[in-house]
């Protein structure tokens, strides 16, 4: 069975490109335009794996992330968060709000898929 | 229900793991300081050489052993791999398959004289002085790691899953993992999602301390991880590990000296059978099934398909909602099953590619030529028995390339082109079809040599006007090689025309190109699968057709004006542009009264277009398709049969024939004025 993996990004062009990549490497895609649309979806599904930018309207990455650990179908799920800069403090702040690990942007599809197959293990 | 014969499963087991065998060798040849081919090669061997053994293939085992110790002194970097190495065991791995077909016959001449050549390739490696000089491979430097390491508490709850954390260690190299529990809380303080456990890691890996920091890359900041490195003296001493490390270097140092050593070769395998039963406990998870109980699988799922369709209609044709329901409930899921059914015959076209990479390396033996194979697109997925019937063709077609398409390197170098030819195989997927391009950059078709050709042979009038690509396309016709002499590459009988026959078998189609003096491109376009398609019912007169919906581009009503109007023409003009049409009425002479409102179907292969009349359109139908009786299979206007929902046949229209049919028409047409 394919892996779920939803990813939220507020940038059609980012959402284009994980999507891409993804459901090349077999993932099977669904997408959410920002944070409050982001936890709705995962309400209404379940994932394996969530994929996020941090910084978009409505509700951004790291309130996503701190809600999405509140809901119990989702504590243990991995969520890898996008960042433009390797800002550390935003690092840690994502980590402490429940994030697994990150990817650095601009990323090419390739690292995408490393680190989505690293996190969940497959 | 029986169980698949122990001996056959060894054979197809063997053949798969020879092939693996081969694809690694190969790519050592390119690149032989690849220390993943000389243990890719090195696995595969010593599989084969325990699974002979197991059933009973003693002569097969026993040789073995002997490629396998050589291939152990090249892992443990004992001798460097040379081309002399890799070729001796290249010519072995034939002499395996013979030992695996007929493992009673007489091998003894064949097998010693292998294994002399092999000998001598490995005391001429570990002996550079003896032979041409060869640069050694690189020789990884062992470190021995051990590390200790606890995750924060939240890290599972946090999506940190510690078991492929383990794995990627494992990957690293050879790896020992010892967990501690002592921190387990007793019940009544424990929550379930925290994580209290810790590790040792034992690690001997090649790889730089990055490599482990990578593993924790994400957890590194709130993880605990002490890391020391054990050296070889210490090691020596050290119970837990009993594998003698420090065999490379010392290998190394007599190596120095002149002699290959024996001794340390065997002393290592020990390490083997423990990284052997971490590969094989990962591929147990694969469960290898026979082809034919897939087909029988596909056979229930189309009829399942089939009588879906059945409910579905006499759902639709009754009041009743919760039937319909039902209906509709068991409509997705014979969709979804039959789209997972695919998925499952589906293969990587890489298998067909892996051979191509030995035929290749044997033609540029054979020829003379430098050759080299440029694939693409392995991963590729088509339907298991379309992989099966593409295996003939392109080999025929990759042997074409090679043997008329490429020149040899004097010719190259004369005409400024690299001395080394190359040829490209491609795949991808493009709407429901697989293509497969097979290019080389060669001196291209001869034209004139074609034209000259097929009108001697008859095939085309003197002085026939054809398009270029009918012109090419003329080098499928039976009978048909340009060859002037018949070699002992394509000459063998089966001509170019049994390759366009195999792919008009699988509803496909070729396109050829070709540039004078820089190569020539022949593309394969086949549709994944061979067993369902989606389909448009249309009804002609009393009959009902099929159109496979894939090629349909568009269907429009031809309005009693312009049905008179085109009368004779046959043309309809679709925004701005001439698409011809053919009646079906007429083409099978259908003599019922025709609908007033007739209907055109716009079919289309790639850039070609034409309309199909038709009385009325239906709707879309899934259909399974049912191949013509012998008695029928020269018909060219149908591809095949279905069964309907109430139980009526539709045959299918073969859209290829029928556009072509259009064009011919349409340029009897032009050409009429």
């Amino acid at each position: 069975m394919a892996a779920k993996i939803l990813t939220v990004d507020d940038s059609a062009s980012i959402r284009l490109t994980t999507r891409v990549a993804l459901s090349n490497a077999g993932y099977t895609i669904t997408e959410a335009v920002d944070g409050m649309d982001g936890l709705s979806k995962m309400r209404s599904g379940q994932f394996d794996l969530i994929v996020t930018d941090l910084n978009m309207p409505q509700m951004d990455g790291l309130t996503m992330i701190r809600e999405l650990r509140k809901l119990p179908a989702y504590m243990g799920v991995p969520v890898i968060f996008l960042t433009t800069e390797s800002d550390n403090e935003l690092k840690s702040q994502a980590k402490a709000a429940g994030a697994t690990g990150w990817l650095t942007k601009p990323f090419d599809p390739e690292s995408l898929v490393k680190i989505v197959k690293k996190v969940l293990g497959r | 229900m029986s169980f698949p014969d122990p001996i056959a499963v060894f054979r197809t087991e063997a053949a798969e793991l020879l092939e693996q065998i081969e694809t690694g060798l190969l790519d050592l040849n390119h690149d032989l300081a690849n220390k993943d081919q000389v243990d890719a090669v090195f696995r595969g061997l010593h599989t084969l050489k325990g699974s002979g053994a197991m059933f009973g293939f003693e002569a097969l085992a026993a040789f073995t052993h002997h490629c396998e110790s050589a291939f152990d002194q090249v892992r443990k970097g004992v001798v460097p791999a040379t081309h002399d190495l890799v070729s001796a065991v290249l010519n072995a791995t034939d002499h395996m398959r013979a030992l695996i077909e007929v493992p009673a016959g007489d091998h003894d001449a064949a097998s010693e004289h292998l294994l002399s050549t092999l000998r001598l390739a490995v005391e001429q490696a570990g002996n550079p002085d003896a032979g041409t000089p060869v640069k050694p491979a690189a020789e990884p430097r062992m470190t021995h790691y051990r590390l200790h390491f606890s995750l924060p508490r939240n890290a599972m709850a946090n999506g940190t899953n510690p078991l492929p954390l383990l794995d990627e260690l494992r990957e690293l190299g050879e790896c020992t993992v010892e967990v501690h529990k002592s921190c387990i809380p007793a019940l009544d303080d424990l929550s379930a999602g925290d994580l209290y456990l810790s590790w040792t890691v034992n690690l001997k890996t090649a790889q730089p301390r990055s490599a482990i920091d990578d593993v924790f890359i994400f957890v590194m900041d709130e993880m605990e991880l002490s890391l020391e490195i054990v050296d070889a003296r210490n090691e020596q001493a050290d119970e837990a590990s009993p594998v003698a490390e420090a065999a490379p270097t010392e290998a190394k140092s007599n190596n120095a000296s002149g002699t290959p050593v024996r001794a340390e070769s065997t002393a290592v395998t020990k390490a083997a059978p423990q990284q052997q039963d971490a590969k094989q406990a990962k591929s147990s998870e694969n469960v290898r099934v026979p082809a034919e109980r897939l087909d029988e699988l596909m056979d229930r799922v189309g009829e399942l398909v089939i009588a879906q369709s059945r409910l579905s209609q006499l759902a639709g044709s009754s009041g009743d909602l919760q039937l319909r329901a039902v209906s509709e409930d068991v409509e997705r899921l014979s969709g979804e099953l039959r789209d997972t059914m695919m998925v499952l015959r589906m293969v990587p076209v890489a298998q067909l590619f892996g051979r191509f990479r030995r035929l290749v390396h044997d033609l540029a033996i054979e020829t003379g030529k430098a050759i080299e194979l440029i694939t693409e697109g392995e991963t590729t997925e088509v339907d298991k028995s379309v992989v099966e019937r593409l295996a003939d063709p392109l080999v025929h077609l990759v042997r074409n390339s090679c043997d008329h398409g490429l020149e040899t390197p004097e010719e190259r170098r004369a005409a400024g082109k690299d001395p080394v030819g190359r040829i490209f195989l491609s795949a991808r997927q493009a709407a429901g079809e697989v293509i497969i391009t097979i290019k080389d950059d060669g001196r291209g078709i001869n034209r004139e040599r074609v034209r000259a050709k097929a009108e001697a042979s008859g095939i085309i009038a003197p002085n026939a006007v054809l398009a270029d690509q009918e012109l090419l396309q003329l080098i499928f016709q039976p009978g048909f090689s340009t060859a002037q002499q018949v070699t002992n590459l394509s000459g063998r009988g089966v001509g170019m025309d049994v390759v366009k026959r195999t792919i008009d078998a699988l509803r496909g189609s070729i396109d050829v190109t070709s540039h004078n003096g820089t190569g020539s491109e022949i593309s394969l376009a086949i549709p994944l699968t061979l067993a369902i398609i989606d389909g448009l019912l249309v009804r002609v007169g009393a009959g009902r057709y099929v159109i496979p919906l894939s090629a349909v581009e568009e269907c429009l009503e031809l309005s009693p004006e312009e049905d008179m109007r085109s009368r004779g023409r046959s043309f309809i003009s679709l925004r701005d542009s001439l698409v011809p049409f053919i009646r079906l009425r007429d083409l099978f002479n259908t003599n019922t009264t025709p609908d007033p409102f007739q209907k055109v179907v716009v079919i289309s292969t790639g850039s070609e277009r034409v309309g199909l009349v038709v009385d009325q359109i239906i709707g879309d139908h899934q259909t399974v398709i049912k191949s013509m009786s012998k008695l029928h299979h020269d018909v060219a206007t149908f591809s095949g049969a279905t069964i309907l929902g109430d139980g009526g046949v539709a045959l299918i229209l073969d859209v290829g024939h029928l556009v072509a049919a259009g064009q011919h028409q349409e340029a009897q047409l032009r050409a009429a004025g």
